[in-house]
């Protein structure tokens, strides 16, 4: 049976796109699946660092598309997870129009026979690497910070998903529960009810993710880690589970009434 | 300190506003987006219209423009004049007087009356190079 | 009327400003910012150096090159007042200033911005060159914010500029994303560097790179250096640049920045150090 193919996009860019896709294939092949996480960034690679394995690309992407190399050679397993995890890694001294939307649906096309889940990691903007990125997939999870010009790039990427017929699921990352309690920040019914999307995850603002990346070390593998429950709550649920959203840190009184959540 | 002050001042938080400010933005980022159905628009705004008055079709315009606190709908709609009211029907004259009228030369009518916004249709020259071009605001 | 003063009063009203009569060669200074990786904080730099730039004096344009995806505009509070963008200018379909939006705090200071429709691909280079060069006839400082990614966003906002402002994190991704622009951009402009949203107590735990690391990579001029504040995202919510507000620390090193680019302000940018006790009580992070 042929593999799930997912986008993970935004519009934006730095709202966690790659470490979403790094901490969401981390957390599936912990669950046993099999992944393959494609980078579609051209020219701006960062799949490779964000998961500690850019010393071992040897090939990539748009050598694949060109034909100098098979498919199979320019996949990197991760070897923290046995064979559950590999990763094609984009190109770094090309640009976005180096591919095409059908040379990179082919390739997806090929990989889904390989694995239970081809997750793309989609670059910034709504041009040819969304295009891309985009070509090749079946479903889309949508990642937003809960600011301003972050939701209003998701909006607009949602409509070109819709356009396309895509399944769409958000994720809302850097949620910090503080500034949503005292006004300073959007909270996560707000940025849902605003961009009328179906909630995958909320992920809160964590700053040991900076030292995890730094290390590259997906989070989702540091097991005392309440990103990593929250990693493994998503895999889940996009295996079809219902898994409720756990509240945040010590619920108080007030939060438990306002229904502050997170996860 | 200065916080402090600002959030007695000027109570509402920042979160209400940045919803706001979204949902006005994204209201007219979504009807720059809908060309057609802005196009649906203006064409039904023309039907209803023009049951009340003859506009100049082809130089009508609609745009949307996001304002302090609403997006507003903007129609410039050139009115030639006013439909002829419709005249209930005479009641017939009697036959003799219809004899006498039918003798006499037909009355001059006048089909349109005139008035202050017949006396030049407003035209605008607006170039546009491409008919479906989002609205002046992008 | 006397000749003079006839002369005078044509001029005033074509040009308010107290200014000089302007020299006939004068060319204002054209700086893209820009970064590579997105969302490390180019829009909010362009917005509040040019704010500053302006609030000292100079007449500042700020352009937002991201077509498709503007956000300049909502940064800066003036989402309502776009009538026109780059590309109605550049097609004929409005004059360049109806496109123009004036900031009602800020005086000469002005907003030419994005399309949210069309694409990058629309914008035509030599002509978006041109109409560059038509500003600079007219400003003293052309901001350009550039899109995230280095295709045509990228190769036509780096198009009219002379000058460079690159925005780092101190993260891997961001240092490695504008290391790949420092080469791209290579000697044609003049290069400097602001960090960015920098988190003193994580490099101090070691759990983030220090303004040292990720210059000993980018090896540029340093203009300026920003701790990461929560208040940035509250300016953003309200559309209030934080350039404004004198209390903010943000606010402070985003006006230093702009004095060290006109050339008034002589000191080299400050690391931001830990907050102390005393510090967080009264409402400084620094």
């Amino acid at each position: 049976m042929s593999a799930r193919r997912i986008v993970v996009t935004s519009g934006k860019g730095g709202v966690g796109k790659t470490t979403t896709t790094a901490n969401l294939g981390a957390a599936l092949a912990l669950r046993g699946k099999r992944v393959v996480l494609v980078d579609a960034d051209i020219g701006l690679r960062n799949l490779d660092l964000v998961l500690g394995l850019e010393k071992r690309i040897v090939f990539d992407l748009v050598e694949v598309v060109e034909g100098r190399c098979q498919l199979r050679q320019a996949l990197i397993k991760d070897k923290r997870f046995g064979e559950l995890l590999s990763i094609l890694p984009a190109a770094q001294t090309r640009d976005k129009t180096a591919v095409t939307e059908n040379q990179f649906a082919t390739v997806i096309d090929e990989l889904a026979e390989l694995c239970d889940y081809v997750i793309i990691d989609c670059p910034a903007g709504i041009e040819h690497g969304f295009r891309n990125a985009v070509a090749g997939a079946r479903e889309a999870i949508v990642v937003t910070t809960p600011e301003v010009s972050a939701i209003r790039d998701a909006d607009r990427v949602i409509g070109k998903l819709n356009e396309r017929g895509l399944p769409i699921r958000l994720i809302v990352n850097r949620i910090r529960p503080d500034m949503v309690r005292s006004g300073d920040m959007l909270s996560v019914e707000d940025v849902c009810e605003i961009l009328s999307a179906e909630l995958l995850g909320i992920v809160p603002d964590d700053e040991d993710v900076i030292d995890t990346t730094n290390r590259g070390e997906p989070i989702a593998l540091k097991a005392d880690s309440r990103l990593a429950a929250i990693y493994e709550k998503i895999a889940r649920r996009l295996e079809g589970e219902i898994v409720p959203f756990t509240v945040l840190g010590a619920p108080t009184f007030l939060s438990r009434l306002l229904g502050r959540k997170a996860g | 300190m200065l916080e402090f002050f600002k959030r007695i001042f000027n109570p509402q938080p920042s979160s209400v506003t940045a919803r706001e400010r979204l949902r006005l933005v994204l209201l007219s980022d979504h009807l720059a987006l809908a060309p057609d159905v802005v196009e649906s628009l203006k064409a039904d705004l023309i039907a209803v219209i023009s049951k009340y008055v003859d506009v100049d079709a082809d130089h009508c315009d609609v745009t949307f423009e996001q304002q302090e606190s609403v997006v507003a709908m903007l129609a410039n709609i050139p009115i030639l004049g006013m439909k002829p009211v419709a005249k209930a029907p005479r009641p017939a004259p009697p036959p003799a007087l219809r004899q006498a009228q039918d003798d006499m030369p037909p009355p001059i009518t006048d089909p349109s009356p005139v008035s202050a916004s017949t006396a030049k249709p407003r035209r605008r020259r607006r170039r546009r190079s491409n008919a479906n071009a989002a609205p002046a605001h992008g | 009327m006397h000749p003079s003063t006839e002369l005078r009063a044509g001029y005033l009203e074509e040009d308010p400003l107290p200014a000089a009569p302007p020299a006939p060669q004068r060319r204002g200074r054209c700086i893209v910012v820009t970064s590579g990786k997105g969302g490390v904080g180019k829009t909010t730099t362009t917005a509040n150096v040019g704010v500053a730039l302006a609030a000292g004096g100079a007449r500042v344009v700020l352009v937002d090159a991201d077509v498709g995806l503007r956000n300049l505009d909502i940064v800066l509070g003036l989402e309502a007042r776009v009538r026109h963008h780059v590309l109605d200018v550049l097609e004929g379909q409005a004059e360049l200033d109806d496109a123009l939006v004036s900031d009602k705090r800020v005086s000469g200071l002005k907003l030419l911005a994005a399309s949210q429709t069309r694409e990058k691909d629309d914008v035509d280079t030599p002509a978006f060159r041109g109409l560059i060069d038509q500003l600079r006839e007219r400003f003293d400082y052309v901001l350009i914010d550039c899109p995230a990614g280095i295709e045509k966003g990228f190769q036509n906002a780096i198009a009219g500029a002379d000058e460079a402002i690159i925005v780092c994190t101190p993260e891997v991704s961001a240092v490695r994303d504008a290391d790949r622009v420092v080469g791209l951009l290579g000697e044609r402009v003049k290069v400097t560097l602001i960090v960015n949203r920098l988190r003193p107590a994580l490099v101090r735990r070691g759990k983030m790179l220090s303004v040292e690391d990720v210059n000993a990579i980018l090896r540029l001029p340093l203009l300026g250096v920003i701790a990461d504040e929560p208040g940035v995202i509250v300016s953003t919510n309200k559309g209030e640049p934080i350039a404004l507000d004198v209390a903010s620390p943000t606010g402070q090193a985003y006006r230093k920045i702009a004095g060290r680019i006109v050339g008034t302000e002589t000191s080299a940018p400050e690391i931001p150090r830990e907050a102390t006790f005393f510090g967080k009580l009264f409402g400084g992070q620094r």
